[in-house]
């Protein structure tokens, strides 16, 4: 039946591929009002200058390329996000890693528990995380003050200069263990078990196991998740922003990259060097993000 | 002999009390900021300065929170879980409608142009939303857009993430031999998607829809640069506004306001995602399952 209806059904299929536009057509079309058009009309802009006396904007060419990666504010902000990711990234992922491989390893009690608990925060807003860790840091009645009055001394800082990247840095792995758990975890309930009993024939323990099958069978995503977190990094704004309510003194107006584009265009209308800003952080990351990629991929082979 | 003995071993091996207490351990700092919520929004403001932030103290004020929260301001918070809800259900269920038609086609159809699609939309992915926010908002006030709830909807309606998970999702999940069944029996691609492979693609959709709620739930640096007006803000810019109330001149603090409208803004989600569980969670995984 289905031998007989092989040929014409190569024919149709190849009639029929064209008619596929109808589905994808309304996502380009959203698509190329959200993503495509705003990429262009920033480009267009990073092209042109307010004049301070005229009115009206002039055409400078790249002169405000010139003006970002002359920009002290802007390479302190990205040096700041550098430091961040270069620390936090690898703690939050190696965390995740970990709660994976043991909710995996079929040794734990309550797997099924930990897995849901520890994915929860989650679906927890950015906003509410960073208000809540905001009061647990605070001096009036957060958990730092119960533990300074425990201690008898101001020990416990989370909003002076030297702490707050780091308290920032506990927010957000707060937040995305879960998720990046989540992701290593379906990467490893696929790996089929013929592998497993393999190296049980072999005399492989358990960390034997971990290092020889399971890790390589996940690279792809531990890459995945590494460039997400990458670009998330570079995005920091949610937490920096609430938290700066609370400690105005030490994060300032460009304190991340994004905090400086956004603090240009709204607090100082200066809409063309935003979008310049915007622009150049937006190459730098794709760069990075796909160094990353390669470097994942040609470990693959 | 002994490497039935080993297989087994390492496939249902004995539980271990020390793997478990330390994952117990890092349990407790998850949950550390929710105990603390789920307490503190028990008391009053008063009492939530004057007392340990892990005890409970004062008079049990929940109810009482609760029904000030709806109610302060003229009940501002009522309009701005609606907003939320509005955005949520156009966007997050637009989001879902647009990835799942846009994946299935993809995926099922080889027509011209396919994979130059496919490469612009993951080029776009790697372009950080920082680049685009500003832009977006320029070129929106432009179009008379900002202040407005389209402002949020439409930017909310594509999910890239969403239409790969689809594609994947559906390579697997259809048999191209139940489509041709489908045509031969006369009906239309369109009437094959909506009656046949639909719901062939449930769990991936039920994915894609609870992750779009989520990041719609949770947006706030859209909203926050789009909407100037409170009766547009959505929960966790409004959250956000009664935070900075307490501070500078003029300040009026109403903390407990803000912790109590926190819980309610978990609250919804969380529930989404424990009674969803079973699908989500096939969903993420079915992905890359091998036959």
């Amino acid at each position: 039946m289905t031998s007989t209806a092989a040929p014409p059904a190569a024919r149709r299929r190849r009639g029929h591929g064209g008619r596929g536009w109808i589905f994808v057509a309304p996502f380009l079309l959203v698509f190329a009002l959200t993503f495509l058009a705003p990429i262009g009309y920033a480009i267009g802009l990073s092209l042109f200058r307010e004049q301070a006396f005229f009115g009206g904007t002039a055409f400078v060419g790249l002169d405000n390329y010139a003006l970002v990666l002359a920009d002290a504010k802007f390479w302190e902000s990205f040096l700041r996000v550098l430091a961040f990711l270069a620390v936090q990234v690898p703690i939050m992922l190696l965390l995740a890693l970990v709660a994976a491989l043991a909710i995996d390893s079929a040794r734990l009690h309550a797997a099924g528990f930990f897995r849901i608990v520890i994915f929860l925060p989650y679906a927890v807003p950015g906003v509410v995380a960073a208000l809540m860790w905001g009061f647990i840091y605070g001096d009036h009645f957060g958990l730092a003050a119960d533990l300074n009055r425990l201690l008898g001394q101001d020990l416990v800082q989370p909003f002076s200069g030297s702490w707050m990247l780091a308290s920032i840095g506990n927010i957000v792995t707060w937040e995305f263990v879960g998720y990046n758990m989540l992701i290593f975890y379906s990467a490893l309930k696929v790996i089929p078990n013929e592998q497993f009993e393999a190296a049980a024939i072999d005399g492989a323990g358990a960390f034997r196991t971990i290092l020889s099958i399971k890790l390589p069978a996940i690279r792809g995503a531990v890459v995945i998740a590494t460039i997400f977190s990458i670009i998330g990094s570079f995005q920091l704004f949610n937490e920096p922003n609430i938290l700066r309510s609370l400690a105005p003194n030490v994060i300032g107006t460009y304190y991340t990259p994004n905090m400086y584009a956004y603090n240009l265009s709204f607090g100082g209308q200066q809409y063309n060097y935003s979008a310049t800003v915007a622009i150049v952080m937006g190459v730098i990351t794709a760069i990075i993000a796909y160094v990353v990629q390669l470097r994942g991929a040609r470990k693959g082979m | 002999m002994t490497t039935v003995r080993n297989s087994t071993s390492v496939l249902h091996p004995r539980k271990s009390r020390v793997l478990t207490a330390v994952m117990a351990l890092y349990l407790a700092y998850t949950l550390l900021p929710l105990v603390w919520l789920m307490i503190n929004v028990t008391k009053t403001q008063p009492a939530l300065l004057s007392t340990p932030g892990l005890a409970f103290g004062g008079p049990f004020a929940l109810f009482d929170n609760i029904v000030e929260t709806f109610t302060y301001d003229d009940g501002i918070f009522f309009r701005w879980l609606g907003n939320t809800l509005l955005y949520v259900v156009v966007g997050a269920g637009g989001a879902t409608f647009l990835a799942t038609a846009a994946g299935y086609g993809l995926a099922k159809y080889r027509f011209a142009g396919r994979r130059a699609v496919f490469a612009v939309i993951l080029g776009a992915v790697a372009i950080p939303g920082t680049a685009l926010a500003v832009p977006t908002f320029l070129l929106f006030s432009k179009l008379g857009l900002t202040n407005t709830p389209l402002a949020i909807i439409i930017p909310s309606l594509i999910s890239p993430f969403g239409l790969y998970l689809i594609w994947v999702y559906a390579t697997d999940a259809i048999p191209d031999e139940l489509m041709e069944a489908a045509r031969i029996d006369g009906a239309g691609e369109i009437r094959i998607f909506l009656t046949v492979t639909l719901r062939l693609l449930v769990p991936g959709i039920v994915t894609v829809a609870l992750f779009a709620v989520v990041s719609t739930w949770n947006n706030y640096f859209l909203p926050l640069i789009m909407l100037s007006e409170p009766k547009w803000y959505p929960l966790t810019v409004g959250l956000n506004q009664w935070s900075a109330q307490a501070i500078g001149a003029g300040a009026r603090p109403v903390y407990h306001l803000v912790l109590t409208g926190s819980l309610l803004t978990i609250v919804p989600l969380v529930v989404a995602f424990l009674l969803l569980q079973r699908f989500w969670q096939s969903g993420l995984s079915a992905g890359s399952v091998k036959q």
